[in-house]
């Protein structure tokens, strides 16, 4: 078994973080945000990943004793993006009216909420 | 055999429900009129009030339904089951109650002929009663996301409001980011027990030792419920998206869905982890935690004059209470925790919908501003008293008792602090609340010097004509928070119920042996005699005292501080620090979360190695 696809699904996570955390822009930060969530489809395809296995679709080339990845974790995976593009839609939508109603898209910028 | 019996078919139907109405409404939204809309609208939560009512009631052992009988084991290796006991029926139960609340309340609120606001507040009802029914770890993420999806779209409602919209992307930014990783610890609970029902992932991981993948994933999957928790320093988003929210909503959010994210800790917790992870381990995590959050929350709370930033600090703070009452992982302090979350409700929702209604009629929130002005709003100055003093905890309301039971039980562990922490931190929420209170309906103390910060705020109204003055549908569902606080508090019997509840929740064994091998629920004995205790009443009354203290200083110690000036310079300093810390900024947001996830991994991970 190889943990190569857990660090690489780690490293997208934390990359995705740090680029939300540095964000100058606030389409940036709502795509960096899409970016960390690529890390969880990254973890939940390695693990469901089996070498010289087939995908789990079974028909006429494909029978049910073949050797086939995990679907479970491909079924999240789907839930997931659909997920992520309703919250990346709702987020770019606020984004934009913010731009309209603030003139700025740079979270620094941003000045109605205070301590 | 009791697993899909009669009550158990209510259980998706409790979801289900409000999201075919909030489609129904989408269709005629456009077209009907707008009482129409209102009224399907209430129908449904009404509905959907009954059916978490009969949950409730019924559900003294497990109500469970694998749903469409897919059984695993039975031909199918999955399955999908809700399982409802009775603290998730309650907290369906009280989001419902809340739901139909805040629905009469905003009937006016907004003008719009469409229905998009009611739509998204019963797809945000079907998202927590999801959330609270389920028995599944990967459908409590779906649930929490669906949930999510709606508080983000009602907090960013007002479109044109530029706090709101900055409140909203807050929230949605961390909140999100928080179930991403909660769901990287799913993924990984999945890959080391190929399993996502909570029961089953319990069974699998029993008297296993925790290595280190188990707490990884563990934390991982805690830190999204905590973020939903506010439980610091994962807690940023929240006062800025209650600050911003629409009135109605705010209820939603602070009498619920805060105490949602509490309620999935100790969900997957004591269902799936408890047999991996000592409880003594989460317990110095648990209070850690809630004490840092009650406190950072109170103190937070007293230095706010914008009087919904100021509510959601005390709603910060009691998260923290809730935290350590819950935190001391037995039977009595979870008791303590769910009767203090119901009577927090009943008082913080009606503070809320006060807050409300001075906004409508004055078109500001800010205490300094609004000095004296309300003097001749005497219905809604009496109510916010109440509600202030009954959140400082005064006997006989249910906070007051639920504070009580959680004193006793932390006490009871050897934590000396508890009671301490506890009356120190009611009395400064609520008597931060009392303050804004006297300042606003009557003109207590000379009036606050106005600065640039609070100046620099201004409030957009979120209805378009003012209201009359004693408008039914505004004051009775304020009138009926107060008075279920008071009913709660008074039926020491009533609460019975969730003292069995929550024996239930931290029964690891009993949950799994009814889940996957439908056993026979055991009889649910009593497990703490839950009165009024003597100690309780004093310490209520105590707190409530305090409050009245904590107020009356705000109204008349200008001058007291002035001259203290140098002796309290320290403090200044230290109270702006930490208010420059809650910078509105969404990048420090998620800098404080991932720290937080270091400390919470260095809280439970590292005392087990």
């Amino acid at each position: 078994m190889s943990y190569y696809g857990y660090f690489v699904a780690g490293a997208i996570m934390l990359t995705g973080a740090v680029g939300i955390a540095r964000s100058r822009n606030l389409v940036h930060a709502v795509v960096c945000l899409s970016v960390s969530q690529a890390g969880t489809y990254v973890l939940l395809l390695s693990i469901g990943y089996q070498r010289h296995a087939a995908a789990p679709v079974f028909g006429s080339t494909i029978k049910p004793s073949t050797k086939v990845v995990d679907p479970v974790v491909q079924a999240l995976c789907l839930t997931d993006i659909v997920v992520s593009a309703t919250v990346t839609a709702l987020l770019l939508a606020l984004s934009l009216q913010i731009a309209k109603h603030h003139g700025t898209t740079d979270p620094d910028e941003l000045s109605a909420l205070r301590g | 055999m009791h697993f899909n019996d009669g009550l158990a078919q209510l259980a998706p139907l409790s979801i289900a429900i409000p999201i075919v109405v909030a489609c129904v409404m989408l269709s005629i939204g456009q077209r009907a009129p707008r009482v129409v809309v209102d009224t399907v609208a209430v129908a449904g939560a009404t509905t959907v009030v009954g059916l978490d009512a009969a949950l409730f009631a019924g559900s003294g052992g497990r109500v469970i339904n694998w749903v469409a009988n897919w059984l695993p084991g039975g031909g199918h290796p999955v399955g999908i089951v809700l399982v409802v006991d009775r603290i998730g029926a309650g907290v369906a139960l009280l989001a419902a109650i809340l739901m139909l609340l805040a629905l009469i309340y905003s009937a006016r609120y907004f003008e719009s002929a469409d229905a998009h606001f009611q739509c998204l507040m019963l797809l945000f009802l079907a998202g927590m009663n999801g959330f609270a029914l389920t028995g599944d770890l990967f459908d409590m993420f779906v649930f929490f996301e669906l949930m999510g999806a709606a508080a983000y779209a009602l907090t960013g409602f007002k479109v044109e409001d530029r706090s709101a919209l900055q409140g909203a992307l807050n929230f949605g930014i961390v909140n999100s980011l928080g179930a991403y990783i909660t769901l990287m610890g799913i993924g990984l609970m999945y890959a080391r027990t190929s399993q996502l029902g909570l029961a089953q992932i319990g069974a699998n991981l029993d008297h296993q030792r925790p290595n280190a993948l188990i707490v990884v994933a563990f934390i991982f999957i805690m830190t999204g419920w905590l973020v939903k928790a506010a439980a610091v320093p994962f807690h940023f988003w929240l006062d800025d998206a209650h600050a911003a929210a629409p009135t109605p909503v705010c209820v939603l959010f602070s009498g619920v869905m805060v105490e949602l994210g509490l309620y999935g800790v100790l969900r997957v917790y004591w269902t799936s982890f408890a047999g991996v992870i000592p409880a003594s381990d989460m317990r110095r995590a648990f209070i850690v935690l809630g004490a840092v959050t009650a406190l950072v929350g109170s103190v937070m709370c007293l230095a706010q004059r914008h009087l919904k930033r100021l509510l959601a600090f005390s709603t910060i703070a009691h998260m923290g209470l809730f935290m350590c009452a819950a935190g001391t992982m037995d039977a009595s302090g979870t008791t303590g925790a769910a009767v203090y979350v119901a009577g927090h409700a009943g008082a913080k929702c009606a503070l809320f919908l006060l807050a409300g209604m001075v906004l409508n009629r004055y078109g500001s929130v800010d205490e300094a501003a609004l000095h004296g002005k309300a003097r001749d709003a005497r219905v809604p100055a009496t109510l916010f008293a109440i509600a202030s003093l009954a959140l400082a905890g005064l006997p006989p309301f249910a906070t007051g008792l639920g504070k009580a039971i959680g004193e006793d039980a932390l006490s009871a562990d050897g934590y000396w602090f508890g009671p301490v922490l506890f009356v120190a931190v009611s009395a400064m929420t609520g008597g931060a609340a009392l303050r804004a209170g006297g300042r606003i309906f009557l003109g207590l103390g000379p009036r606050p010097r106005q600065t640039e910060d609070s100046a620099a705020e201004e409030e957009t109204p979120e209805t378009t004509q003012r209201f009359g003055r004693r408008s039914a549908s505004l004051v009775g569902p304020i009138i009926a928070l107060i008075a279920g606080c008071l009913a709660l508090g008074l039926a020491p019997s009533s609460i019975h119920a969730i003292g069995g509840g929550a024996t239930r929740l931290i029964d690891h064994a009993g949950y799994l042996a009814e889940t996957l091998r439908h056993a026979h629920p055991t009889v649910a004995h009593d497990p703490t005699a839950i009165d009024w205790t003597t100690t309780g009443v004093v310490l209520g009354l105590v707190s409530a005292l305090l409050a009245v203290g904590v107020a009356a200083t705000g109204w008349y110690a200008e001058a007291v501080r002035r001259r203290l000036r140098s002796v309290l310079a320290p403090f200044q300093r230290g109270l702006s620090g930490m208010r420059a810390l809650h910078s509105g900024h969404v990048g420090d947001y998620v800098a404080w979360l991932m720290v937080g996830v270091v400390v919470l991994g260095a809280l439970v991970g590292l005392p087990l190695r």
